[in-house]
């Protein structure tokens, strides 16, 4: 019983489609990250049903969570979870779970904004120290990094994120989830088999992108059918790549940072990986990418950020645990970087 | 005749590299847009071509329209590079980071009104941070850095350029970036008039709801 007498802080993630526990010690140590993908039988996530689908997995997950680290609840020292930003239902639930674990244990309990948590697994998980962030998901595309007290907001989409752009147009050209696979990979997999790039919007605003006339020029082509869907998808692809590859790039001249951190979703893209890699190396910066499993949403990441607030003084009282659906990452003092 | 000399590199900025040179006597800058070799050939050749065409049209515009700009001398599609004045200056980053409240407001005031004179002629400038304007010697503002804008009289273009130019203040000068904004504004309702300024002000709010996780939207 020797992992026991460590302090261990548990953390729920519920903001859209996933609904995931994790374990993690005050050390960084990560015990446990079980997790549940909502996964609809046609069009995107219906946030009703995806929370219905949480609450129903919950005490599954939970009980997978705690028996792979091998913890007695009553051990646990801290409830965290993600309070926003994201889909409301969603959210509650996992916020609900939170909340009961936290009174029935008579722990402290602690909101953890879930974009910061994205960043901070990402640091963990990679050794980066003050990186510049381009996060992208399906429902966030941000490029942050950290200035006096906050994570500030260099640019961001002006309409749709990243991810859903990528799953739209797939859910468009009927690709199918296949096993263990997400709509993302199986774009992937085709765009490796374009060979003519054809032309679409290229839109970059100052810092910001937006994606949705790529998307509706791109799933036009599709439907007049005289594209090869493989040179659709590798057209998309390069287009939005290389727009938040460009405004990445922007940012890290500006701030003049050393590091460059991909995390997300879509962190998981080969060839967004390289792209940003190289403009890493152009900057004579180093790039870091997030390990796979800690790309997606996960409650890994939110125990891990709940200790970090809760260890520099931060804890949430039950009522003022409410979901904040749209709680922007520079709104979140960060007191654990100098 | 198109020969520049000695050139030096300035700032490798993340879009194009600025040398400073000498041509035929006189300081110039030459703004090259060196390829990127992350993206495809064909969208790195688009782009570089589309921008380095583009931006001395619109800083020629400007200056017509009474906004300072550096003078264009030389445009090379070949090598996607543009030979223009050197403006010896302070970046308005740092400027307004040094002095004081009134100096400062008055500043964006006067930034407010360059931003007006561009839209009042249906430019706009796409990028519009106080790292892109230079306080001059002769306490001139020059704008800079035209690359991503355009020729557009819409509603829309305008709040999208005012509100990157607010998202710059929120990000660099987060201390005063709410005054500093609401000055900007002052200046631009001066040259716009209330009617089209206030037009373009609703555009901001609305453009503001749109993106994510605004708390505005609740209201909306």
């Amino acid at each position: 019983m020797k992992r026991q007498a460590k302090a261990l802080c548990l953390g729920v993630e519920s903001s859209a489609d996933d609904f995931g526990v994790g374990i993690t010690s005050f050390k960084g140590e990560i015990l446990a990250n079980a997790s549940s993908c909502y996964l609809p039988e046609e069009g995107g996530i219906h946030p009703r049903e995806a929370a219905r689908h949480h609450a129903e997995v919950a005490d599954e997950v939970l009980s997978e969570a705690l028996a792979k680290a091998g913890v007695n609840p009553r051990n646990l020292e801290l409830i965290a979870f993600s309070q926003g930003p994201g889909l409301g239902p969603c959210l509650r639930t996992g916020a609900t779970v939170a909340r009961a674990l936290a009174s029935y244990l008579d722990v402290p309990l602690v909101g953890v904004n879930h974009s910061l948590a994205h960043i901070e697994i990402g640091k963990l998980k990679t050794g980066a120290l003050d990186p510049v962030t381009l996060y992208v998901s399906g429902g966030n595309t941000i490029v942050s990094a950290f200035e006096a007290g906050r994570y500030r907001i260099f640019g961001e989409t002006l309409d749709i994120a990243l991810g859903n752009c990528l799953d739209v147009f797939a859910r468009e050209a009927e690709l199918k989830h296949k096993q263990g696979m997400s709509l993302g990979a199986a774009l992937e997999q085709l765009a490796a088999d374009g060979k003519k790039l054809v032309s679409l919007p290229y839109v970059v605003k100052g810092m910001d992108v937006s994606l949705s006339g790529l998307l509706t020029a791109a799933t036009t082509l599709l439907h007049k059918g005289e594209c090869r869907l493989e040179d659709l998808c590798y057209s998309i692809q390069e287009h939005a790549f290389s727009m938040v590859t460009e405004v990445t790039e922007r940012a890290l001249a500006h701030t003049e940072k050393k590091e460059v951190l991909l995390t997300g979703g879509v962190a998981a893209n080969k060839r967004l990986q390289y792209m940003l890699g190289s403009v890493a190396e152009e900057h004579d910066a180093k790039i870091d990418i997030v390990p796979r499993q800690f790309a997606t949403d996960n409650g890994a990441m939110i125990a891990w950020t709940g200790v970090l607030a809760y260890t520099h003084g931060l804890v949430t009282p039950i009522e003022k645990s409410y979901v904040k659906l749209r709680w922007r990452l520079e709104k979140v003092d960060i007191p654990w970087i100098k | 005749m198109d020969k520049v000399d000695s050139q030096k590199l300035l700032k490798k900025g993340a879009e194009a590299s600025l040398f400073l040179a000498d041509w035929h006597g006189r300081k110039v800058v030459v703004k090259t847009r060196l390829p990127k070799c992350y993206r495809p050939v064909e969208l790195d050749a688009k782009i570089r071509s589309y921008r380095t065409s583009h931006e001395p049209q619109l800083m020629h515009e400007a200056k017509v329209a009474g906004v300072p700009t550096p003078t264009i001398y030389l445009v090379d599609m070949k090598q996607a590079s543009v030979t223009m004045e050197f403006v010896k200056g302070k970046q308005m980053k740092q400027v307004l980071a040094g002095v004081l409240g009134k100096e400062r407001r008055e500043l964006c005031v006067r930034i407010g009104r360059l931003i007006g004179k561009l839209h009042k002629n249906g430019l706009i400038h796409g990028d519009l941070t106080t790292s892109n304007m230079i306080l001059n010697e002769e306490g001139k503002i020059f704008l800079i850095d035209f690359g991503l804008g355009e020729k557009n009289t819409e509603v829309e273009a305008r709040g999208v350029d005012l509100h990157l130019m607010k998202r710059a203040l929120q990000s660099t000068h987060y201390k005063f970036a709410e005054e500093c904004f609401k000055h900007v504004l002052k200046g631009y309702f001066t040259v716009l008039g209330a009617e089209d300024a206030e037009k373009v002000i609703e555009k901001i709010r609305e453009i503001e709801r749109r993106g994510r996780y605004i708390d505005e939207r609740k209201q909306a």
